[in-house]
């Protein structure tokens, strides 16, 4: 199956703001690479069920205890802007 | 005297409780190291000397209390620089992240403390854990202890560098496919990729969650053993720790391997492996045979998609995983902000990514968009089913498999950089443990003839860390390595 | 399903389909994935941690009781709980969003397959339920600038992720709605359902209970039309509206010639419309994949048959059997929405109080009383006990319904037990005939006219003259027997 891949598109999922020179190049790599995975996709798996934890484990809970929160300052000193407490931005488009 | 840098860290526990010097003295020993090798190495992108310092008077003031906490009290530790470290910039390697100061420890971090250690600093990586080379670093490269112009493996090139040349007497690195093994392959050290949940990820910042894993670099197994030990265990702040008792995996180094049975894989010995270090495989499985083990062939037919399809999942785990670098709480934020928030998000991402992250998290978003999921990424969890089925027939037959660790000794500098699947190809070797989610180490056996090292890979089945080791330590009794590499030493000169 | 019975259509022979996604924020000390408090404080960034910041390097560990919530709640739906469920990561940025994924559930949600039996003004409907995930709130931006906290017009953005990582749970129903009134009445039952498992305080004036309407118009029979998806809407009645506004919307569209778009609307509460969002150019794409950072859930059978074991009285039940009590069907509903007021009633129902006065008296007198104090019922000194006496007062004669009422409000304000307050306030009625007697004899001297009428058949005056008694004794009177001591008078002799 040839790739053809909607690069820009891609671009745009990922909040990636790319020059059409960048989407060029990495539009031809990425086709590269999953032409590499071909092989994966003829490879006959029908019935085996996929595995997204390596370990059978499951739940792993916590009990509903509150622990210790952040003091604001330990992180809104580290943004690129806050105001009043509260992180900043430019205004958001709908 | 023999250079403080140049001991185990067995034997410096015992010189430290002998009262044969200081904490403090083993900081000044890797320091001065430090100072003679980073012009060369880059090993490192932070050295805390403050807090290292700190912590090394308070490890000595704690054992004159006789407040001892263990084998890695007052032992100089080096952390990959994508391991949260409260207070001590951490950056992944990336200028998304530059400057940035966590506010908390990871888990692995935190324990490394209680347990006494010093940090030394944080070491280079590629940026978040992508590469195998360490080439793609936002602040350089790092370059290999034994040959310079050559790269020292990756992602964590800087933590593998630090042992080899004793700026720190271990390290921690992180394993998604490759990531400890390869480079401590590349640097003849030792380096191991603990059983998946065995080490909490909490604090180590995610590249592929279902395949990341802490582990240490170090010179001896038993010191991988020693540092293993302190940060094994179930941990409350990771859901998909294993909670169940640690052995303590220092204790199962003496045993030998007289009677146990070793698999060496088929598929990883195949035409993309250099002969040189083929042949050093072989010979270890020989005296491997000789000291007792019954050595048989072994195969693991899904190993030949292992690598494609880990380049589906873990690409498309990092396209989610790095969707938090927005410049909103933390990290770069574009100086262009006439547009919107969305346009801000977009142009910081773009800006603070390097190339290879922009690439990975592009391909991983693809393969899981609409339409593409099932071909893409599911397929590739299905061959990793394929993948575990594979061992678990093996481990029906062996208690362990063997192949190399790397299919090259350390290449040359920008060899590969432009050419990504020839850098992916690095890692065929140790990606088929990542996706079953089980132990795996990589032991020096010997040098090629351009005075490379080579690393021998033992995999064991999940929690199996006890015959890992157990045949490691055999390993290094057989192949006696003890060369160092030329940075390694006292002698070397500041250019 | 009783859809068939219901399909109420609407001018030019439109029937409206309707589908409802709720979510609930569930009432939990700390948050869905981390220990911060659930509860949302007003200091901004107070109640965050590594983990709901999505600092690098933190993991999710799941809320074991939110976990439960969600059980309970599926299981009061009627639901399936499925023995597996999966975390997901559903992918889109927003700043209000610290991961720019949530964590949701996609195929295998904890619940799914339930039912909700409703009442719409006597009629039952049953709406389907088709799932019941768990995901996690995201954080609170509130917009600067000019245009008085509109989003078009501010001048930029401030972000406070208190909120980010609270508990949510989202019930999702089949198409099954038709009407604005069915939509508020499932929208009403859904919430009596959270409040009676204890499992989140659903207020929705404060946005711990919240509805997204999905609604299209189609001709009967025919494939259902192009949806839109009404967010913001805060309270029932607005959720009533908001479905009103948008089926005429889309008819009047149609109708015209035009054709509805795919797209989330916006309910504005001042100008009672909605109006555009976005419209999805493209297609969202989640890119929905399972989160490796989180196991599967696993419910097994001893947990689901704790969590049916467990169920309080639910709404519907509660409703059939305060009608099987003889409570009218409005005062049926009101104490369906006052706990505290249907727990007095069952108390005193329960010791033998006749279930109509009691519901007439909690829903009339009491709730008025409470409303002009503004309190709960739980701040008066009102007790079941004081309500099985009163009724048992009225039923012997004791005291007039007027006069109960009056002991009603003192026995609320702590003024004693309802023997002690008529008593010490003089309200007892006489019900002692020679008293009586005596009155009315006196009254048919002072009234011949009135007796006289009476005496030859003709009964109207008897009223006038039971009054003129009543008065005399100062309203104390039992009119009951004032009457036949008149009767006796009258035509006895
Ligand atoms: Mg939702
Ligand atoms: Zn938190």
């Amino acid at each position: 199956m040839p790739v053809d891949i909607d690069i820009a598109k891609v671009a745009n999922l990922a909040r990636l703001a790319l020059s059409e020179e960048e989407l060029a190049a990495y539009g031809t790599q990425l086709e590269d690479i999953l032409e590499h995975a071909e092989r994966v996709q003829a490879l006959p798996t029908d019935g085996v069920e996929p595995t997204s934890h390596p370990l059978p484990m499951v739940n792993g809970f916590r009990p509903d205890e509150r622990t210790e929160s952040l003091e604001p300052e330990s992180f809104l000193s580290e943004a690129p802007d806050a105001e009043d407490g509260q992180f900043r931005v430019p205004r958001i488009l709908e | 005297m023999a250079d403080l840098a140049d001991l185990t860290i067995a034997e410096a526990g015992r010189g430290l409780r002998a009262g044969d010097f200081t904490a403090v003295d083993l900081l000044d020993a890797v320091t001065k190291r430090a100072t003679m090798t980073e012009a060369q190495l880059h090993a490192y992108l932070t050295l805390d000397s403050g807090g290292a310092r700190a912590a090394a008077e308070k490890a000595d003031a704690d054992l004159a209390s006789g407040d001892d906490h263990g084998p890695l009290h007052g032992i100089p530790v080096a952390l990959k620089d994508n391991m949260v470290t409260k207070g001590v910039e951490t950056t992944a390697s990336s200028q998304i992240l530059a400057g940035w100061k966590p506010p908390y420890d990871g888990t692995a971090v935190a324990r490394l403390k209680a347990a006494g250690a010093v940090i030394t600093g944080k070491t280079n990586l590629d940026e978040f854990a992508m590469g195998s080379s360490t080439e793609n670093s936002a602040f350089g490269p790092s370059r290999n202890p034994w040959d310079h112009t050559r790269v020292p493996g990756g992602s964590s090139g800087g933590s593998a560098a630090t042992v080899s040349v004793g700026s720190a007497f271990g390290s921690f690195g992180s394993d998604t496919g490759g990531s400890i093994r390869q480079p401590a392959a590349l640097c003849g050290v030792v380096g191991m990729k603990p059983t998946y949940g065995m080490v909490s990820r909490y604090g180590l910042i995610a590249f592929a969650s279902s395949l990341d894993q802490i582990g240490p670099f170090s010179r001896t197994v038993e010191d991988s053993a020693l540092l293993l030990d302190a940060v094994a265990g179930w941990d409350r702040m990771d859901s998909t720790s294993i909670d169940g008792d640690v052995p303590a995996f220092s204790g199962s180094l003496s045993k030998g391997v007289e009677g146990l049975r070793i698999g060496l894989v088929t598929e990883l010995m195949g035409e993309g492996i250099d002969p040189q270090v083929k042949a050093a495989v072989t010979a270890m499985a020989d005296k491997l045979a000789g000291a007792g083990a019954e050595v048989i062939e072994v195969g693991l037919p899904a190993s030949e998609y292992a690598l494609s399809a880990y380049y589906l999942i873990a690409p498309a785990e990092a396209s989610a995983n790095l969707a938090r670098f927005d410049g909103v709480r933390y990290g770069h934020r574009t100086e262009h902000l006439e547009g919107t928030t969305e346009d801000m998000m977009a142009m910081s991402r773009a800006e603070g990514f390097g190339p290879e992250v922009i690439r990975r998290i592009l391909l991983g978003t693809y393969a899981l968009s609409a339409g593409y999921y099932d071909a893409f990424y599911g397929q590739a969890q299905r061959v990793r089913t394929l993948m575990r089925n594979d061992f678990a027939s093996a481990y029906e037959q062996v208690d362990v498999l063997i192949s190399p660790t790397s299919p090259t000794t350390a290449f040359p500098v920008g060899e590969r950089a432009a050419d990504p699947i020839a850098m992916y190809y690095s890692d065929v070797c140790t990606i088929p443990s990542n996706l079953a989610g089980d132990p795996a180490i990589s032991v020096p056996v010997g040098l090629d003839d351009q005075r490379l090292p080579i690393g021998f890979q033992i995999m064991a089945p999940a929690l199996g860390e006890e015959v890992m080791y157990q045949v490691a330590a055999e390993v290094e009794r057989l192949a006696g390595f003890t060369d160092r590499a030329p940075l390694a030493t006292s002698e070397v000169v500041h250019p | 399903m009783s859809i068939d019975s219901v399909t109420p259509l609407n001018a030019g022979g439109w029937e409206a389909v309707i589908g409802l996604e709720t979510h609930v924020e569930l009432s939990t000390a700390s948050k869905m994935f981390c220990g911060c408090r659930a509860d949302i404080p007003e200091e901004p960034n107070t109640a965050c941690c590594p983990v709901c910041l999505a600092l690098p390097g933190a993991l999710p560990v799941p809320n074991e009781q939110a976990i439960e919530g969600i059980v309970r709640i599926g299981t009061a739906l009627g639901c399936e709980i499925n023995e597996t469920s999966l975390f997901y990561r559903k992918n889109y940025f927003y700043p209000d969003l610290p991961k720019n994924y949530q964590i949701s559930q996609y195929t295998f949600p904890v619940a799914e397959h339930g039912a909700l039996e409703i009442d719409v003004e006597g009629e039952p409907f049953t709406v389907g339920i088709t799932r019941v995930h768990m995901e996690e709130d995201t954080g609170k931006s509130t917009h600067v600038g000019d245009g008085g906290g509109r989003i078009h017009d501010a001048s930029h953005t401030l972000l406070d992720f208190n909120r980010a990582g609270v508990p949510l749970v989202e019930i999702v129903t089949e198409p099954d709605i038709r009407t604005p009134e069915q939509a508020r009445a499932y929208g009403a039952e859904l919430q009596r359902v959270v409040l009676a498992l204890g499992v989140s305080d659903a207020k929705l004036e404060a946005g711990s209970m919240r509805f997204d309407a999905n609604v299209s118009v189609r001709r009967p029979g025919e494939e259902f039309g192009t949806r839109t998806e009404t967010k913001n809407v805060n309270s029932l009645r607005s959720l009533q509206r908001a479905v009103a506004f948008e089926i005429e919307r889309q008819i009047a569209v149609l109708e015209s010639g035009g054709t509805i778009v795919q797209e989330t609307r916006h309910w504005n509460e001042d100008t009672g419309k909605t109006s555009s969002m976005r419209t999805k150019e493209e297609s969202e794409d989640y890119r929905y994949f399972q989160d490796p950072d989180l196991l599967p859930l696993s419910v097994d059978e001893t947990w689901r048959l704790r969590a049916v074991e467990a169920l309080p009285e639910l709404p519907g039940a509660a409703r059939t059997r305060f009608r099987d009590a003889g409570v009218d069907p409005v005062n049926a509903e009101t104490l369906l929405d006052n706990p505290a007021l249907a727990a007095l009633f069952t108390d005193a129902v329960a010791a033998g109080a006749p279930g109509r006065l009691v519901a007439n008296w909690l829903t009339g007198e009491v709730i008025a009383q409470l409303r002009r104090d503004e309190v709960d019922v739980s701040d008066t000194s009102l007790s079941s006990s004081h309500l099985v006496e009163l009724a048992s007062m009225v039923d012997g004669g004791d005291l007039s319904s007027s006069a109960a009422k009056d002991v009603l409000t003192r026995a609320m304000a702590g003024e004693g037990t309802p023997r002690a307050i008529a008593e010490a306030n003089d309200l007892l009625q006489v019900s002692d005939t020679g008293a009586i007697e005596e009155v009315v004899e006196q009254v048919l001297v002072d009234n011949p006219d009135a007796l006289e009428k009476v005496r030859s058949g003709d009964m109207k005056p008897l009223g006038f003259l039971t009054g003129q008694v009543m008065r005399q004794m100062g309203g104390k009177a039992d009119p009951k027997v004032v009457q036949q001591v008149l009767r006796a008078k009258t035509q006895g002799e």
